[in-house]
């Protein structure tokens, strides 16, 4: 037991943790503005807006986060010399953000277009009724409508997001993957200890996500 | 996804405004297009220099196909795993007895938490101690036991939302016929579930496909490793890069593909509902139905 204590007292445990939040939670707010931008083009009457954003996430969606982390830091930063901070150490933190970002993106338009599928197409023939424009029934029909609809499948990329934020390891951030090895290096004879305690770390933060999301999904839930 | 009721048949005015809006957001994305392209020309990063010797003989055969090689075999590897365990803890979270359903959920549960990275990682420090796998397999066992524990159990949630997705009449059939339930389960409702799942599990194969890229943090010498080698080695990362992205792009694309191929097919081959899923994130956890 003394054993397990030291590990925290040794080890930045939390400080890893803490870097895994930071990178979720920078991330998720981006790709949810860039998602929802990909959303209403891909259901916009401009057909050059439908091709862009559709093409964005077929692409995107198809490359795995692997790729495009090392893309931000090795091509941007190491070949173009795209810095995002002065400091040295936090300019990768924000390229991996960059990157989380850009990936998620693309999940977050398909969860909010499930969102939009989940609205009956009497509401948009209404809306067309009373003599809404594409403009004003997205923004007062469709979307608020689709947010809600969209609440389980957005909890998803969410906790994506929370354990894919551990793939900034491959853009040199130190976070919670990194911090695992270093600590299975100093103490090979506590491994499994080591192991549960970053597993079950992100399973206590997985779950309450879920469990969130879903009881909000069903009180946001449309009744129809 | 038609749209078409967001917005009416446009008039002959509303035809005129959208061909300026349609001509405006095609300047506008192929603006920050040509932007991009005279940002990186002006880096020199698109001087035939660094793009040629990627269609050289060399790039090919030392790197970018020996790289993809090790890619399909882990994939392969982890796609035949993960249906055994998959079908394994599938069939454990139906089971009769509470205790198994317990265990196979908390197993289930666990591994979709726990993000691949962190198993492959740990596998890759732990096994060496264990003294079972020569050091030169050690990244490939790695990397496929982390992605068989995390879309093993993906697949088991899988069998399990197709059996309870089908219609009750099977079961009752079954029984009435005189199977006993672990028969029914196993020769009537599983066979017929993994058949209405097989385009979500089709989509899963691209997850599996797109998360051996992880290897390359443990040193497995996968597409995105060899890319990256040969990238430093002759100073156009960025170009190789783009050959990795392409060449997992196209393959994701077939896969996609295929499995809205197979939802419009299967549907006539069982009495579940097939559907077909956009192929997710690296990880999707929290019930899907």
């Amino acid at each position: 037991m003394d054993d397990f204590t030291s590990l925290f007292s040794e080890f930045d445990v939390l400080g890893a943790f803490w870097t895994n939040i930071q990178l979720t939670f920078f991330a998720a707010i981006f790709a949810l503005v860039v998602g929802t931008v990909l959303a209403v083009m891909r259901i916009s009457p401009v057909p050059s807006l439908r091709w862009a954003g559709s093409t964005y996430v077929t692409l995107i969606r198809n490359t795995p986060l692997t790729v495009i982390i090392v893309f931000c830091v090795l091509g941007l930063w190491g070949q173009l010399g795209i810095t995002l901070s002065s400091d040295f150490q936090r300019n990768f933190f924000w390229l991996s953000v960059l990157g989380l970002t850009v990936y998620h993106a693309a999940f977050v338009c398909e969860a909010l277009r499930s969102g939009v599928n989940t609205v009956p197409v009497g509401q948009a023939e209404a809306a067309r009724a009373i003599g809404l424009d594409f403009a004003a029934s997205a923004r007062l029909i469709i979307l608020p409508q689709a947010f809600r609809g969209a609440v389980a499948p957005l909890g998803n990329v969410l906790i994506a997001l929370t354990k894919n934020s551990t793939v900034a390891a491959a853009g040199s951030v130190a976070e919670t993957s990194g911090l695992l090895r270093t600590m299975i290096e100093n103490r090979p004879d506590l491994i499994l200890a080591i192991f549960f305690i970053f597993a079950f770390g992100f399973v206590l933060i997985v779950v309450p996500i879920g469990l969130a999301t879903t009881s909000l999904s069903r009180r946001l839930a449309v009744a129809r | 996804m038609s749209g078409s009721v967001l917005f009416d048949a446009p008039g002959p005015r509303a035809r005129r405004r959208m061909v300026w809006i349609n001509i405006a957001a095609t300047v506008v994305v192929a603006g920050i297009a040509v932007y991009a392209l005279v940002l990186l020309d002006r880096k020199g990063q698109l001087d035939g220099d660094l793009w040629q010797p990627l269609f050289t003989a060399n790039a090919w055969e030392n790197y970018f196909l020996p790289g993809l090689r090790q890619t399909l075999v882990a994939a392969g590897l982890s796609i035949v795993t993960s249906g055994l365990f998959g079908i394994v803890f599938g069939l454990g979270r139906l089971s009769a007895s509470r205790t198994v359903r317990v265990v196979s959920g908390g197993v289930v549960e666990f591994f979709r938490a726990v993000p691949v990275l962190i198993m492959m990682v740990f596998f890759y420090m732990a096994i060496p101690q264990l003294d079972l796998v020569s050091p030169k397999d050690l990244p490939l066992v790695a990397v496929v036991l982390g992605l068989t524990l995390y879309n093993g159990s993906v697949f088991a949630e899988l069998v399990r939302s197709g059996v309870h997705n089908l219609p009750r009449g099977q079961r009752e059939a079954a029984l009435a016929i005189g199977l006993r339930r672990p028969q029914s389960l196993r020769l009537v409702e599983v066979p017929q579930a993994v058949i209405a799942m097989l385009p979500a599990i089709a989509s899963q194969l691209v997850v599996i496909l797109k998360d051996t890229a992880l290897g390359a943090i443990i040193t497995y010498p996968e597409l995105l490793a060899a890319a990256r080698r040969f990238g430093s080695g002759n100073g156009n990362i960025l170009q190789a890069l783009l050959v990795a992205a392409v060449v997992f792009i196209v393959i994701n694309w077939l896969l996609t593909r295929l499995a809205e191929a197979l939802a419009g097919r299967v549907g006539r081959r069982t009495a579940g509902k097939a559907r077909a899923e956009a192929p997710s994130m690296a990880v999707t956890a929290g019930v899907e139905d």
